[in-house]
């Protein structure tokens, strides 16, 4: 051979040709005739509960955001100002204001979907769990500034919302 | 005006006897029809690729275009057609263009000298304006008949190496060229035991056209398969290779060559290759089933060797499925086996497959020779079909054995086996 290339000495049945070939052409021929596992995304989506025919999210997904709201329709969110500070991606803008009773909300909260990175430390810091990532994923958009979701557009989101990972209880049950 | 055009018609055929014009008719549907179910073959067969490796890999494969996807190969020659030809600055331009044809031409050439069917009765027919048509002889369903017609395909099998090679040096771009020169060493070094493995069908027909080698494994039913069986397993490897499939794709090994010679082509040209490779495919098939399964031959029973329509359409379909069956094998091993090292090839082809179908060359006629000399069976074809079957099965299983153990590509070592065995302690210990 002009260029010495190494032939390793190996044991004689872990060199077998034929029988090799012979062995994976039979189980390629049976993984013909087995069940599929594509999903036909359009037709076939996530649902909640696992069901035929569709997949489903695992409930710790960290998809876009969503702010939740009182009673009374007013978002959850104090302004307190620590989802901006934990933020790794500083995609959130955070202009906190005060009302005649004192009570701090936030005058501007946007999130820039396109910088988020989805860690969801948003969702652990928060002490009046407002904020939070969700289980969500179809974010398509026609234009790049509809990508930064204001504070109406998040408290509007009506998916569910990320449980995270507890590690208290590391395995979900 | 249409009854002046018709006259013209008419006084443009005048000269033509109805014998040239029935042979003329005969030529031009047959040529007609092996075009297009050539060219259907293959685009169908590079969805099938796509289903076939789609489903075992537990995917569904193509299914949005048309119904079940069988819209497939007509979307993506829209798009072919439609996308950017792109031409590298630095490549040789006419070359370049040349290239794709020079691989397509004589991979679909090929379709033109495999029968695929029973003949058809001759015909005698009056058309108005145009006349008779007459063809005595019943009309053997091939679009040419070539008394050398195995030659004729050794020939032109060859030049598809040149399209490949020239793509690659034309590119201009060092992944291209090695991808031809890989494929060029490898093709010519499996045409050499290609060759060779053919040579054994000759000694048996006696013959170098097709239409013989047919008519030879239809008289007993006994398809080379049988008494050549060594030459099937060298031919079917080699065919592999030609067609620069996996496990022989080196030329366009993707993991180190981007996309190989054509690496630099787009558009239509690039589909030019594919539709290539995937006729060579057809062609490699449709030899396969010529030269060791019978050609159009219906196994146990005499009645598709009499000219006739029924019997045209039934073989054909014979034919058909024959060649789909040796076109999903060849999908089969390429969503199987990996890719050889480059060494590997050279000493499979070199040193296995040319010294294996040389020496069965020399058994087959030596055995052709005991047969019908000392032995005396030159009168019955049948029994001396049988004692070359005996013989080529014993041959066959040796070779089999041989490959099996890797003693000649892969290093095995008997040694290592002890070894391992001594280590594992006595058998049935570990249950």
């Amino acid at each position: 051979m002009a260029i010495g290339v190494k032939v390793m000495k190996r044991p004689v049945d872990e060199t077998s040709y034929i029988r090799a070939t012979l062995k994976g052409m039979s189980l390629t021929f049976k993984h013909l005739f087995r069940p599929k596992v594509t999903m036909q995304y359009p037709e076939e989506r996530s649902a909640p509960e696992p069901e035929r025919g569709a997949w489903t999210l695992s409930s710790r997904w960290r998809g876009t955001h969503r702010m939740l709201t009182d009673e009374q329709g007013r978002s959850k969110c104090v302004a307190c100002g620590l989802c901006p500070q934990i933020c790794p991606a500083n995609c959130i803008k955070l202009v906190p204001g005060e009302d005649e009773d004192g009570n701090r909300y936030p005058l501007i909260y946007e999130i820039d979907e396109f910088r988020c990175v989805f860690c969801g430390y948003c969702q652990e810091v928060c002490p009046e769990e407002a904020i939070h990532v969700g289980v969500h994923y179809e974010n398509a958009e026609y234009s790049r500034d509809r990508f930064v979701y204001d504070l109406e557009r998040l408290s509007s989101q009506t998916h569910l919302v990320s449980t995270l990972w507890d590690p208290t209880d590391p395995k979900g049950e | 005006m249409i009854d002046a055009i018709l006259l013209w018609v008419h006084l443009q055929f005048t000269w033509l006897t109805p014998e040239v014009k029935g042979m003329l008719l005969a030529a031009v549907v047959k040529m007609l029809l092996v075009f297009t179910v050539v060219m259907i073959g293959v685009a169908y067969s590079t969805l099938l690729e796509r289903k076939v490796s789609a489903w075992m890999q537990f995917r569904l494969g193509p299914n949005r275009a048309g119904w079940g996807g069988l819209g497939q190969p007509i979307a993506d020659g829209i798009k072919n057609i439609l996308k950017e030809e792109t031409l590298p600055g630095a490549a040789n331009k006419v070359i370049f263009t040349l290239a794709p044809a020079i691989a397509f031409i004589p991979a679909l050439t090929l379709s033109a000298v495999i029968p695929f069917a029973a003949p058809i009765p001759g015909f005698d027919f009056t058309l108005p304006l145009l006349g008779r048509f007459v063809h005595a002889a019943p009309v053997p369903m091939v679009v040419a008949d070539l008394p050398i017609g195995f030659l004729f395909v050794l020939a032109i099998s060859s030049l598809g190496v040149y399209g490949i090679a020239l793509a690659g040096w034309s590119s201009n771009s060092k992944y291209s060229l090695l991808g031809g020169i890989r494929s060029s060493a490898q093709m010519i070094s499996y045409e050499v035991a290609m060759g060779l493995a053919l040579i054994p069908i000759l000694l048996v027909s006696g013959n170098v056209s097709f239409g013989a080698i047919v008519a030879g494994q239809q008289a007993h039913h006994i398809w080379n398969i049988l008494p050549l069986s060594l030459s099937f397993l060298v031919y079917l490897i080699s065919g592999f290779a030609e067609t620069n499939r996996l496990p022989f794709d080196l030329p366009e090994a993707e993991s180190e060559l981007v996309a190989g010679y054509h690496s630099e082509y787009s558009a239509m040209k690039f589909s030019l290759f594919f539709i290539a490779e995937y006729a060579n495919m057809l062609t490699i098939a449709a030899m396969v089933t010529t030269l060791f399964f019978g050609g159009w031959d219906i196994p146990f029973t005499h009645w598709d060797e009499t000219p006739g329509w029924p019997q045209m359409l039934v073989t054909g379909a014979f034919f058909v499925a024959k060649v789909f069956f040796w076109l999903y094998f060849f999908m089969w091993i390429r969503w199987t086996l990996p890719r050889f090292r480059y060494d590997q090839l050279m000493s499979l082809g070199w040193k296995f497959l040319l010294p294996v179908a040389l020496a069965y060359v020399m058994i087959v006629a030596g055995t052709l020779y005991l047969v019908d000399g000392p032995l005396g069976l030159a009168e019955r074809p049948a029994a001396r079909l049988l004692a070359l079957t005996a013989v080529s099965w014993a041959c066959l299983l040796f070779v089999v054995f041989a490959l099996d153990r890797g003693a000649v590509i892969s290093g095995a070592d008997k040694s290592l086996q002890r070894k391992r065995a001594a280590a594992r302690g006595p058998v049935g210990a570990e249950g």
